[in-house]
């Protein structure tokens, strides 16, 4: 918004285009240069404690298999769908941090309303999605109601309900699931409600899930709602500045719990595809994958609440985890991509902040010149 | 001269209501607290066991919680608490393990510092926003710590890749007769004094002195934050640094100094999970317990003396989860939360406060309803109390909770103008 360059009345076309140029490098280096930083400090670490960087920098830029980047494909759609939870609250000033929360209690109601067979057939897949994303927007509404009516701040209050919701989660199962081993879990999808995924690899086990193309169908929307809608404006205006939004007769309370509602409806889908793709049952913590939430906002951040950024953060992101796999046949703990990842994410800030301070200063002593040759000219004539 | 003299009479009369009040609540609460206990028959909720295991359930909360506090009272919020925790755990085992448990505690509070030391120079210096940075800080806590302890304890006689035992720990002791005279107070089960008894028990026996350094801590904690000129100007700090500033305060190397004292903190807590709440160290051990500090620091509403209740009534819960056929347990403290509810929803009433009281009143008949239809709660529930008591006080107090005024906010050298 404040980025978008305007060519200056009267300029020539040259230092437009150069500050056009500009701002892409602004755009890309910060997220490149953190990547960077984050694989060298985590090179480092490893060298201090004896090991070889090298092994390390050597499996995780190997060629994935085929098994591999299907896994990669797979984590990188749900990540994308968490990192879009996450954007919507970001571009609206506002801080997800239940996106964790969130989807277990999307994951675990959907769950159990896919596993009752309630509706039959394929119909039920989109039932669920339903049934999911509304369970994630009321758990975020809860958030959303104490920050509107109470003033109970959205970060608070969410950590408490992450930790409730995991709570909660485990004792439904445990009391109204079933017996599988040693754990418990919800009852089976039944078979024709799972979707054939997208067998891209003919030799290899699995397959890209079919509701991985969620990511991309939720993309799309978030693109077209904040970009195209007069919603996505107003929600944009209350990010920016919530005092002019107010000013200018936008709802910013209506705005904060639908903002909310919505990011917990997106968030509530995070797991979906795993569910319907290969777990088919949910269970914690075995038949679940946490963390995906707080990994979300992780990607949100690196992606700058952009669609494509979004996508190519959860790419790496996933790109990362995958590749750790491998890790311990280097003798190195695969819990090392996690340093990785928390050390991009805070470079990236870092680096987002430093650019931020610089484009500030040389915006300022630009305005200065300028003012200065206007007096000059008015001084000459 | 009068009017002067008369002020400040009215004002120690007022200060000895106070305390007066306070002493008759703490009374009525003993009463309440050993007639439930006589009613349900539950004679362990006062139980000398019972309590030492609230006291080291409580300990590790407690230190979070005053971490959480002197980042906070500077004006850095710091969700990192957990990472930093997390850190301490791995240093305490480490450093126990090769140097002896006087460094174990120091190393473990070195580590958190280290993790204090990030969230300051991202916070303080590159003005990141402080909930992303503490974000970031766990995730990069967890991953370091499960690297480190595959790195390092693998090939250690009682290690593992996941964890580590056969480390030594702080002393224990006992304090001689006080301990066994109040353990055979407590037996008799006599109407309040046994259950005070318990608590003296509790307290007096195998006391760890790392138990003994994070009570004291509270005490230290709040002389420096609020009776030294220290610690005056690193609350303002928090308050207003735009006007520190002005004051010729080095805003900058206040918050530094807060923040890197809060990781120290937490990794205390981490040493004390890793020695005292358990004798081995595992990859993951701290459970949320930093998240649970933060949640004390708020139901204290920023001061060290709440920080000590909530950390207290948070680390009794999750002291009694452990017990055996704790369901039971629980399910007569269901009829305390029915009492102490009912009693909020009077007050509430008696304040005008009309709404509240019907939410209280509300509350208050559901968990008495929960009481009498069943004979026992599921554990699950003690372990989620913390965090629903937060939300509780957040939703029903959030006007009366004072936060310091510039926490979280960014700031900038300067920024006075």
């Amino acid at each position: 918004m404040s980025e978008r360059e305007k060519a200056p009345a009267g300029g020539s076309a040259t230092p437009a285009a150069r500050r056009i140029a500009g701002s892409v490098v602004s755009g890309l280096l910060p997220p490149l240069v953190a990547v960077v930083a984050a694989m060298l400090a985590t090179s480092v670490l490893i060298a201090a404690f004896g090991g070889s960087p090298g092994d390390f920098l050597q499996v995780i830029f190997s060629v994935p298999n085929d098994r591999v980047l299907l896994t990669i494909i797979n984590q990188s759609a749900m990540l994308s769908i968490s990192g879009i939870a996450a954007a919507i609250g970001f571009r609206m000033g506002l801080f997800n941090i239940g996106v964790e929360g969130q989807y277990i209690v999307g994951s675990c109601a959907g769950a159990f309303f896919a596993g009752s067979g309630l509706v039959a057939g394929p119909l039920n897949i989109l039932a669920t999605l339903v049934v999911a994303a509304l369970a994630g927007a009321a758990y975020a509404s809860i958030a959303g109601l104490l920050k509107v009516f109470r003033g109970v701040s959205e970060v608070i209050s969410a950590i408490m309900l992450n930790y409730i919701a995991l709570t909660m989660a485990g004792y439904l199962v445990t009391k109204y699931g079933q017996a599988s081993g040693y754990t418990f879990t919800t009852e089976r999808l039944p078979l024709d409600a799972q979707p054939l995924g997208f067998k891209i690899f003919a030799d290899a086990p699995g397959d890209v899930w079919a509701l991985s193309s969620l990511a991309l169908i939720l993309g799309i929307g978030y693109w077209f709602l904040i970009a195209r809608t007069r919603f996505g404006f107003e929600l944009r205006v209350t990010g920016a500045s919530s005092t002019a939004a107010l000013a200018s007769g936008v709802n910013v309370k209506r705005m904060t719990l639908i903002t909310m509602a919505l990011s917990g409806a997106v968030a509530g889908l995070v797991w979906m595809p795993a569910y319907f793709g290969s777990v088919h049952t949910f269970g914690v913590p075995e038949n679940f994958q946490a963390g995906l939430g707080f990994l979300g906002l992780a990607v949100a951040l690196l992606g700058r609440n952009r669609t494509l950024g979004i996508f190519f953060a959860a790419a790496l992101f996933a790109f990362l985890s995958g590749q750790s796999n491998n890790l311990q046949s280097a003798g190195i703990a695969k819990d090392v991509i996690d340093i990785t990842q928390g050390t991009t994410v805070l470079a990236v800030v870092v680096a987002y902040e430093v650019v931020g301070r610089r484009r500030a200063r040389s915006e300022a002593e630009r305005v200065s010149r300028q003012l200065e040759a206007e007096r000059a000219e008015v001084v000459a004539s | 001269m009068t009017t002067q003299h008369q002020g400040f009479s009215a004002e120690v009369a007022r200060a000895r209501t106070f305390r007066y009040t306070w002493w008759l609540a703490a009374l009525a609460v003993i009463v309440v607290i050993s007639t439930v206990r006589l009613y349900t028959g539950a004679d362990r909720i006062t139980a000398p066991g019972t309590l030492r295991a609230a006291i080291i359930g409580a300990c590790p909360i407690l230190l979070a919680g005053l971490g959480g506090l002197w980042a906070e009272r500077a004006g850095i919020v710091n969700i990192g608490l957990e990472g930093q925790m997390l850190l301490g755990t791995w240093g305490a085992a480490f450093f126990a393990y090769h140097y002896g448990p006087l460094a174990g505690v120091l190393g473990a509070a070195l580590m958190g510092l280290l993790g204090g030391l990030l969230h300051a120079i991202a916070t303080v210096s590159f003005g990141v926003d402080h909930i992303i940075s503490g974000v970031a800080i766990n995730i990069v806590g967890l991953g370091a710590v499960g690297f480190l302890a595959k790195t390092t304890f693998d090939d250690l006689e009682g290690g593992g890749p996941r964890n580590l035992s056969g480390y030594s720990t702080p002393p224990e002791f006992t304090v001689p007769l006080l301990a066994d005279g109040a353990r055979s107070l407590a037996d008799r089960n006599w109407f309040i004094i046994s259950d005070v008894a318990g608590a003296i028990a509790g307290v007096t026996t195998r006391l760890s002195l790392l138990t003994v350094l994070t009570f004291a801590l509270v005490g230290v904690t709040a002389w420096v934050l609020w009776r030294t000129s220290f610690g005056l100007r690193l609350r303002s700090c928090g308050e207003n640094p735009q006007a520190a500033e002005t004051l010729g305060i080095d805003v900058y190397r206040y918050k530094y100094v807060a923040v890197l004292i809060s990781g120290a903190f937490a990794g205390l807590g981490g040493a004390y999970l890793a020695m005292v709440a358990s004798s081995s160290f595992t990859v993951g051990q701290t459970g949320g317990r930093g998240y649970i500090g933060l949640a004390a620091m708020i139901f204290g509403n920023w001061r060290p003396s709440g920080v000590l209740t909530g950390s207290l009534m948070f680390g009794y819960t999750d002291g009694i989860s452990l017990l055996s056929n704790s369901g039971v347990l629980v399910h007569a403290l269901l009829l305390l939360v029915a009492i102490g509810l009912a009693v909020f929803a009077v007050l509430k009433l008696r304040a005008a406060e009309k709404v509240t009281a019907a939410v209280m009143a509300g509350l208050s008949i559901g968990a008495f309803v929960w009481y009498f239809s069943s004979d026992s709660v599921n554990t699950s529930f003690t372990g989620m109390t913390p965090y629903v008591v937060t939300l509780f006080v957040l939703a029903v107090f959030s006007q009366r909770l004072r936060m310091p005024a510039a926490d979280g906010q960014q700031y900038r050298r300067g920024g006075a103008g």
